[in-house]
Formats: C-alpha cells, sequence, structure tokens
C-alpha cells in the first residue's frame, strides 16, 4: 500500500534525509521518500501492518527532529 | 513571512541589538576598569549568555533532547558546542554573533525554502476551492470532491472549472493559460470537453461531469508536481550521501586538529581548540543539502508555468544531459492530418475534374488519405452525390475502383495501376503519398497528400541543435523518399523509415542501446504525441509526450509533459534543464571550495570564527539565492 502524508515543521533538508533512510529501515517498509521541498512523506508499506508500521514511522521521525510532525 | 518567522526574526534584532550593546559596554567600561582575571570572565560571560540564550536557547535545548535521541552530528549539537567551546575560550563576541548568524541564516532558508514552494504550487493557484450546484433553483457551493460522476455543475464568468466536464448548456470561452501556457482562449459550445483548471471568460456554463475530482485534469497535475521533488536527481542523491561522511569526518578532523598538534608541537590547548572550533561552525552541511532540491524545485516551477510538467528532478537533469532526441513523426513534428499538397493532369481533364473522379472514388472509403482527398473537393464547395456512384470495390492495400456515369474509375497506389494494366509514369520525387487515378484504361494523373509539417518545426529542430543536441532522429512508417524529405527539410540528422508500429520500439531501443552503459552516457528522449507509443515514452530515459492536455495515458507514461503541442518547448525545457543544472553545480563546487579554503586557513591559524560563520551561513545565503534565480526563468 502506498500512501502520502503531509509533514509540518520539517525544517531542514539533511534530516529529511536522515528520516527517509531511519523509515527505509523499518520492517514491512518497501519504500520511502522524504521530500523536504513538497513537506510529504510518501511510503510503500505492507498492507497487514500498516498502522503498526507508521507509528514506528512517527517515531523515527521525532528521534531525527522532535519538533517534527506526520500529520496522519 | 509566516508568524513563526516573525517571532524569529523579533529574536534575531533583539539578541542584536543586545550583542551591540554588551559589545559596546564590554569595550568600553568592562576593558577600563582594572577587574580581576576571574571576576572579568564571570562578568562578561554573564553579560554575552543574554543575547546568546536569547536567540540560542531554542538550539540548545534541541541539541540536548537530540543528543539523547543518538543523534551526536547533529546541526543543534554541533553549533552548540562550537559556541559553547568559543565562551570557555573566552572568545565571548564571536560566540555569541556564531548563533545569532546561524540563525539568521536558518531564518533566511526557511524564508527562501517557502517562497519558492508558494511559487511553485502558485500552480496550486490552480486547485479550485469550489463547485456551484443547482439545489432547488439555487446555486449552492461545495467541495469539488464532494461532486460525483455525472452531477450538473454551474460555472460562472470568471471562475475556474473545478471538475472535467462536457458542456450541457451555454456557450463561453475558456483560457487554459494555467494548464498550458498559452493565453489564447478556446471557444466551448454544447458537447465540447472542457477541462478542469480552466477559467471560464465568457458566459455561464452549465457542465455534466466526466470524471471525479481525484480523477480530473488538475487534480493529476498537482499531483504530479508535488511528486516530482521525491525523484530525486543525480546532484541530489550525491550530495546527501556527501553529507552523510562530510559532517563525521569534518568532526574528526576538529578533534584530531584540537588534541595532536598540542601534544606534538608543545603548544597550548586553547589556541588548537580554538582553531578546532572554527572546524565544528563549517560542519553542518545543511544548506548545500537545500540548495540542490531547491535548484530542481525552481526549475520544475519555471517549466510548470510555461505548461511543461517535469515529473522529477531526475528528469531535468537527465534533459540536461540528452545528447539524443528521437521523434516519432506523426503528430510531433507533423500536424498529423492528411492534405491534398498536388493535383496534377497528365491526361485528357482538368485538375478540378481529377480531384472531383478521385473524390468520388474515395468517399466510401475511411481511410485517412480518402477523407482527405473528400475533403479537398468538398471543402471548396462541392458536394458529392453519392447516388451516381455505383459499384465500389476497395482493393486491400492497393486503392478503389467504382463506377461512374458508365465509366470505371481507379484510384490507388502504383500496384493498383499495375494490376489494371494501365500504363502511367510512375513518381517518385515528392514528399508524400502519391494517389494515380484513371478513367477506365486511361490514366489521366496524379494526387500528392501530405502530412502537414507543424510550421515551427524546423526552427524548433536548430534550437535543439544549438542547445547541444547533438543528434536527432525521426522514427516513421513513411516511405524512405517521403521521410527523407521530410527530414531534409527539418535539418533531422537521422531517418529511419518504412517501419512497423512495433519497430519503432526496437529502433529506439538500438539507440539507447548503441551509447553504452556507463552512467554518464548520454541521455536519449524520446517525444511522441501519445498516442500508440507509451511503450517507447516509458523505455526512453526521458519520454515527452506533446499535446497531452486532456489525454491520460500520455501523460501517465511522460515523464515529461508537454500540456500543449508547442514543438519550441522541447529546447524550452533543455534549457531549463541546462540552467538547473549549472546552478547546482555552482552551488555545490562554491560551497565546497570555500568551506575546504576556510579549514585550511583555520588550520594555520589564519582564519577566525567570523570567516568560519561567513563559510556556514554567507555560503548559504548566496548558494540558496543562486538556486532561487531558477523562479524568475523566462523563456
Amino acid at each position: 500500500m502506498k500512501k502520502r502524508f503531509d509533514m509540518e515543521d520539517l525544517d531542514c533538508a539533511n534530516c529529511a534525509a536522515k528520516m527517509e533512510e531511519a523509515i527505509k529501515k523499518i520492517e514491512g517498509v518497501i519504500d520511502a521518500n522524504v521530500s523536504f521541498m513538497a513537506q510529504k512523506l510518501t511510503i510503500e508499506a505492507e498492507e497487514a501492518d500498516f498502522d503498526k508500521i507508521m507509528k514506528q514511522v512517527v517515531k523515527a521521525v521525532k528521534k531525527v527532529d522532535s519538533d517534527c510532525e506526520v500529520v496522519l | 513571512m509566516n508568524k513563526k518567522q516573525k517571532r524569529q526574526l523579533k529574536k534575531i534584532i533583539i539578541s542584536l541589538v543586545l550583542l551591540i550593546v554588551m559589545v559596546v559596554i564590554h569595550k568600553l567600561v568592562i576593558d577600563k576598569l582594572e577587574l580581576g582575571n576571574v571576576l572579568s570572565r564571570v562578568i562578561l560571560t554573564a553579560m554575552y549568555l543574554v543575547p546568546y540564550l536569547i536567540i540560542g536557547g531554542k538550539v540548545l535545548a534541541k541539541a540536548g533532547r537530540n543528543i539523547l535521541n543518538g543523534q551526536v552530528f547533529d546541526e543543534n549539537f554541533l553549533m552548540s558546542l562550537a559556541t559553547i567551546g568559543a565562551f570557555i575560550l573566552g572568545e565571548y563576541t564571536e560566540a555569541a554573533a556564531v548563533m545569532l548568524f546561524y540563525q539568521v541564516g536558518e531564518l533566511f532558508e526557511n524564508i527562501a525554502v517557502n517562497k519558492s514552494r508558494t511559487a511553485v504550487t502558485a500552480l496550486v493557484g490552480l486547485r479550485p476551492d469550489y463547485a456551484n450546484i443547482e439545489q432547488d433553483g439555487e446555486l449552492v457551493k461545495v467541495d469539488p470532491s464532494d461532486v460525483t460522476v455525472g452531477s450538473e455543475i454551474i460555472i460562472l464568468p470568471g471562475e475556474k472549472v473545478p471538475v472535467d466536464g462536457v458542456v450541457v448548456e451555454g456557450e463561453s470561452f475558456v483560457n487554459t493559460a494555467a494548464l498550458t501556457g498559452e493565453s489564447v482562449p478556446r471557444g466551448v459550445k454544447v458537447g465540447d470537453t472542457v477541462l478542469s483548471g480552466c477559467i471560464n471568460e465568457g458566459g455561464k456554463l452549465t457542465l455534466k461531469t466526466t470524471k471525479n475530482f481525484e480523477e480530473s485534469t488538475v487534480a493529476k497535475i498537482l499531483d504530479m508536481v508535488e511528486n516530482a521533488s521525491s525523484r530525486k536527481s543525480r546532484s541530489e542523491s550525491f550530495i546527501t550521501r556527501f553529507a552523510k561522511y562530510y559532517t563525521p569526518l569534518v568532526v574528526v578532523a576538529a578533534l584530531i586538529v584540537a588534541f595532536i598538534p598540542p601534544i606534538i608541537l608543545h603548544q597550548s590547548f586553547a589556541k588548537w581548540i580554538g582553531r578546532a572550533l572554527i572546524f565544528l561552525v563549517i560542519s553542518c552541511p545543511c544548506a548545500l543539502v537545500i540548495s540542490v532540491p531547491l535548484g530542481f524545485f525552481g526549475g520544475i516551477g519555471a517549466a510548470s508555468k510555461l505548461g511543461i510538467l517535469v515529473k522529477g528532478s531526475n528528469y531535468l537533469e537527465a534533459m540536461a544531459e540528452a545528447d539524443t532526441v528521437v521523434f516519432d513523426k506523426t503528430g510531433t513534428l507533423t500536424e498529423g492530418v492528411f492534405k491534398v499538397n498536388e493535383v496534377v493532369c497528365k491526361g485528357d481533364c482538368s485538375s478540378d475534374e481529377l480531384l472531383m473522379l478521385a473524390a468520388y472514388a474515395e468517399c466510401y472509403s475511411n481511410h485517412p488519405i480518402a477523407k482527405s482527398i473528400e475533403s479537398a473537393y468538398v471543402e471548396v464547395g462541392n458536394t458529392i452525390d453519392k447516388d451516381k456512384i455505383e459499384d465500389v470495390k476497395e482493393i486491400s492495400g492497393k486503392g478503389v475502383s467504382v463506377s461512374l456515369d458508365g465509366a470505371t474509375i481507379f484510384a490507388g497506389n502504383k500496384k493498383l495501376m499495375r494490376d489494371m494494366g494501365i500504363s502511367f509514369d510512375e513518381n517518385n520525387d515528392t514528399s508524400g503519398t502519391v494517389v494515380y487515378v484513371a478513367r477506365d484504361k486511361e490514366y489521366l494523373g496524379y494526387i500528392v497528400i501530405s502530412d502537414v509539417i507543424k510550421q515551427d518545426a524546423s526552427s524548433a529542430i536548430s534550437k535543439l541543435h544549438s542547445e547541444g543536441i547533438k543528434n536527432t532522429v525521426m522514427l516513421t512508417g513513411d516511405r524512405a523518399k517521403t521521410a527523407q524529405a521530410v527530414a531534409g527539410e527539418l535539418g533531422i540528422k537521422t531517418v529511419y523509415s518504412e517501419l512497423l508500429p512495433g519497430d519503432k520500439l526496437c529502433k529506439l531501443e538500438e539507440i539507447i542501446a548503441s551509447k553504452g552503459k556507463s552512467k554518464k552516457r548520454g541521455k536519449v528522449a524520446f517525444v511522441g504525441d501519445g498516442i500508440n507509443d507509451a511503450p517507447a515514452l516509458t523505455r526512453a530515459d526521458i519520454g515527452i509526450a506533446m499535446g497531452a492536455l486532456g489525454q491520460d495515458a500520455a501523460i501517465e507514461a511522460a515523464d515529461i509533459v508537454l500540456m500543449d503541442d508547442n514543438i519550441n518547448k522541447l529546447a524550452t525545457v533543455r534549457n531549463i534543464g541546462g540552467k538547473t543544472l549549472a546552478i547546482v553545480r555552482q552551488n555545490i563546487v562554491f560551497a565546497l571550495g570555500v568551506k575546504f579554503l576556510v579549514m585550511i586557513l583555520g588550520l594555520f591559524g589564519i582564519a577566525n570564527m567570523w570567516l568560519a560563520v561567513f563559510a556556514d551561513v554567507g555560503v548559504a545565503v548566496i548558494a540558496i539565492l543562486n538556486s532561487m534565480r531558477m523562479l524568475k526563468y523566462r523563456e
């Protein structure tokens, strides 16, 4: 399943790259993309565990920049 | 500026004023008083901590939080470390100033990025806010996404069309400028399709919607533009990968500078730690990482304003690196409409009569060539009386024969003439399809039909060549002679003719294969009209669909979409790609160059904190301003 989320207060391009890398490492995530310019997260992940995966995604994002929010 | 940015600006101003006040007090008062070393240090630290904490408090807090999360090479942390180090070394002014300028740079970055974001999503000015629906005789505004397929919506003069539909009532002009960059309004009447994103410039229109909002043209275009930045260019991947190693390396270098030389050279730690702090200040790669996607974003934005949709930074980059452009002839170089070019009499008849006989003969055929002869005859005010025709025979691959006024008329190619045993003079010199006409066994003459070459095709090809495209290739199903003639007229360098539809893909693959496998090979662009060439559009390094507005399949398959069929835009998009790439490269070279230079100067004690701040913030500002030039791109 592929889904797109808005991101708020994603203030640094380097952080976006770090987040993308961290999200890609989460189990069940097939592909992920954090676009700093569009302030968007595109994620492709196993449908069955999607909600669970998204929780981990939010955690990974917070770990890089605690101010950044994923709008679920 | 948004609220957050205004708040930040206020903080910066307060902090700056306080910093200046502190410097004045420092130089005029504290330095004159002969306070003890310890006391003056305590007082100065306390004084400078005020502006420092106002501007940097948040940075310190974030650094603390992130370090707990294991983010060691976080820019907040590095900046905090550098400035705290400066405080300890007694460089108070520098410490506060570095933090201040760092925040100025951040604010500037923020504003610049937001500005280009809005500039590009000015396209989002495309996004319709509402749709009018009639309920109980009154107009009600509803969310476009709530409009179901098949419902009737009303578009008042001056309003945006929210959802694709067909006109069921009214007549008007619509402006497609937002979609195509073309500002000449188009007339629409009952039965015509109107695409979302157009602006109604005439009277009231009632549309029956044919799609829901998500499937409508505007929603798709917006989606594509928003998605474009997620397809990263090679330059961007390079810089993010680089950043991953750059920061740790610089930090390690700082550690080495801080501790090794003083031990080996028996010099003071303070001197070398001071130099190491310079490294920390310039270790943050953020500005560099921003300026690359920002440049591409600007390029994509500039293109969309002109009705060129680029689906990813990578395609814009590839376009700049393309050295071959392959055209599918029909519909891109030519109008895709057949027209009678020449009527030549060779027997006992006038050219009007020849055209008439051919038109009568062909009037039952649906072949595009037959249609063009018929319309050439009808266009000048004639009518075809179909009752006069009898015994229509279509001879597949050859032509037709009919009985008219007791005579048999033949119209077809040379094979037909030969089969019928009619003596004729073969014509090989013309640049089109030749239809020979005969009455009974008597050869009368021939008609030349050709697809009309687009008026600006030849100038567009020469522009492409002057933009650095080395090879232009034309693929066509036409006869070799015809193809050569067209290519010659247009200045196209290579021609592959008499291709069956499937052969075109094979030829394209051959061309791509001939470039070798290196990542740096010249890229191959394929230009088609989106009809029947989706596989080629997908296969090419860059698939470009022309005149694609309203053709979902073409928009889907292509990487770059020219909304109208203006062939000149090929050179424009090439130019935009080249400029974008040039800007991005300037930024990378400039930023890295300055940073390395300052590091070396710092190592030898020539550079100070001020220069380091410039290398970080100043360079960032310059790189971002440079990237933003793309937003101002004009044809």
